[in-house]
């Protein structure tokens, strides 16, 4: 078990925290983790990105190359990213944002429309957390549970309130990969 | 075994530093470096230390050397640009045996440069960046562990020889995020500061300078210092040599590059190349010796690094003329791929055959 993936978005957007939830996670399961964000004259609105890496293995390269997974919330994140992608990994995009389809075909793809299930669920801010659950739901890098505990170490005590929307959001990403999976 | 947390470098050399017992933190911001001092102004008051920003990397560094004399455990940390502007104060320390660590979470240059993470600093770091026939311990930590390790350990070092130590990051360390644990050390057994000036009472006066106007004592001192140089070349060489036994290619690299290369190693194992890594973790004293004795085998060296080209220079010292010694760099906060090292390696080894 070996993954890499990219969480890619715009600032604001939480990609940085999608990557450290994932990387805590893997570290609360014992595997190998490392986080390495993109960094630099950026600001909200600008893009951000970040690089996990999931392992049994000792981790040789923090820098990912060449992900098995991308997760993309935005259209220029999508572009960037799209053909990095190893064969047979995984794209997800968030479909509200992006209006076009991945130029790949020898890769699995996802599209969840994240944006309006945040908004259905009352709060477009947990739009990551919702593309995070699909992410969870395709892949099983790490479980949704461990992901929650990870959440409240992540999270001030004065926002853990905020947690139960959290875990509703991962939950309908979670059944979105499963339908698509189905499908 | 204490529990393993999620740090950044950064944030890990900080906390690294307080547990080895640092109180005195002095510097000026500068990317990619900042969550450090960040991280010092919040936890220095909470264990009674000093945090101070100063109005510069000059007054920063002059201000570890009065820390330094008075006995403080002291750390300043910066990146290229800020270490360059450092260099007069940490020559001053060598040349008045000062013990302090520095950090430089190493950036593009030259100039101002980038931001993104290089290893373009290794000349100055290692061979005297500052004036005068001087020497830092230089140490190249390649994981957020071996950084936290390697900071707690450097304070000891610098007691132990009363010199700078340096701890030489990059941008690439310093800002990601590992799983670290933060042990506490085995108290070592370390010479009391009798030299430091904190109050002369019941004792003669204690002078602390690098100032010799006469040039037989300064020669004198120099020589004192070149013997103190001599026992840390002796006794503080460290590597790793990982599948070097039966290796025909050996690759040289340090630090974040390391790891890198370690990935382009694995890639090259599965296609049955017999490739080794050798990681300097002493930049100085660099592990000549150990290098050729690592190396015997293998009819090919390739060193890696984020330079056009600067460790290689030792590499070829420790080498000589006894077997070809490639370079492979990117510069400027570009980063080498994997799959960049590897097509070098199978060129490399096409070209050998």
């Amino acid at each position: 078990m070996h993954e890499e993936v990219v969480f890619a978005g715009f600032g604001g957007q939480g990609v940085l925290l999608m990557g450290q939830l994932v990387t805590y996670a893997g570290m609360m399961e014992g595997r190998n983790v490392t986080w390495m964000p993109s960094y630099g004259p950026e600001m909200r609105g600008g893009t951000a990105n970040c690089g996990v890496v999931v392992s049994k293995e000792e981790i040789a390269s923090p820098l990912v190359s060449e992900p098995t997974s991308v997760v993309a919330m935005n259209r220029p994140s999508l572009e960037k990213f799209q053909g990095m992608v190893r064969q047979g990994g995984l794209i997800i995009y968030n479909s509200s944002l992006v209006d076009v389809e991945p130029a790949r075909n020898d890769v699995r793809v996802l599209a969840v429309p994240a944006n309006e299930i945040a908004n259905e669920l009352g709060d477009v801010r947990v739009a990551n957390m919702v593309a995070l659950g699909a992410f969870l739901g395709a892949t099983g890098v790490v479980s949704v549970d461990t992901v929650l505990q990870a959440l409240k170490k992540v999270l001030p005590e004065r926002r853990h309130g905020l947690i139960p929307l959290n875990q509703k959001a991962l939950a309908r990403g979670m059944e979105l990969a499963a339908a698509l999976k189905a499908g | 075994m204490a529990e393993k947390v999620l740090m950044k470098g950064n944030e890990a050399v900080a906390e690294a530093a307080i547990m080895a017992g640092c109180r005195c933190f002095f510097g000026y911001p500068i990317t990619p470096q900042n969550e450090i001092p960040e991280y010092m102004s919040r936890r220095m008051p909470e264990v009674g230390g000093v945090f101070l920003q100063a109005e510069s990397e000059v007054a920063g560094s002059n201000m570890v050397y009065g820390a330094a004399c008075a006995g403080a455990r002291v750390m300043t940390t910066s990146s290229s640009p800020g270490i360059s502007l450092m260099q007069e104060a940490i020559s001053y320390m060598a040349g008045a045996e000062l013990p302090c660590v520095v950090v430089n979470i190493v950036r593009g240059g030259p100039g101002l440069g980038g931001i993104q993470g290089a290893q373009s600093d290794y000349f100055q770091a290692t061979k005297g960046g500052g004036h005068g026939d001087y020497r830092l311990l230089v140490l190249g930590p390649s994981t957020v562990q071996e950084l936290v390790d390697l900071t707690m350990e450097g304070f000891d070092l610098a007691d132990l020889y009363r010199n700078p130590v340096m701890v030489l990051g990059d941008a690439i360390l310093g800002q990601m995020m590992e799983p670290v644990e933060m042990r506490e050390r085995p108290k070592r057994d370390l010479p009391p500061k009798t030299w430091a000036t904190m109050g002369a009472a019941g004792r003669q006066k204690n002078i602390i300078t690098s100032l010799y106007l006469d040039p037989a004592k300064l020669e004198k001192h120099n020589l004192h210092l070149a013997e103190k140089y001599g026992r840390m070349a002796a006794e503080q060489v460290r590597y790793s040599a990982y599948m070097t036994e039966d290796a025909d290619v050996v690759l040289v690299a340090y630090g974040t590059t390391a790891r890198i290369a370690r990935a382009a190693l694995d890639r090259a194992r599965e296609r049955e190349l017999k490739v080794g890594l050798f990681r300097p973790i002493s930049l100085w004293p660099f592990p000549y010796d150990a290098l050729a004795a690592a190396t015997t085998g293998a009819a090919h060296v390739l060193v890696v690094e984020m330079s056009l080209g600067q460790m290689v220079e030792d590499v070829r010292l420790s080498l000589g003329e006894t077997k070809p010694v490639h370079f492979y760099g990117r510069t400027g906060g570009m980063t080498p791929s994997p799959r960049e090292i590897l097509d070098e390696i199978v060129k490399i080894v096409e070209r050998g055959a």
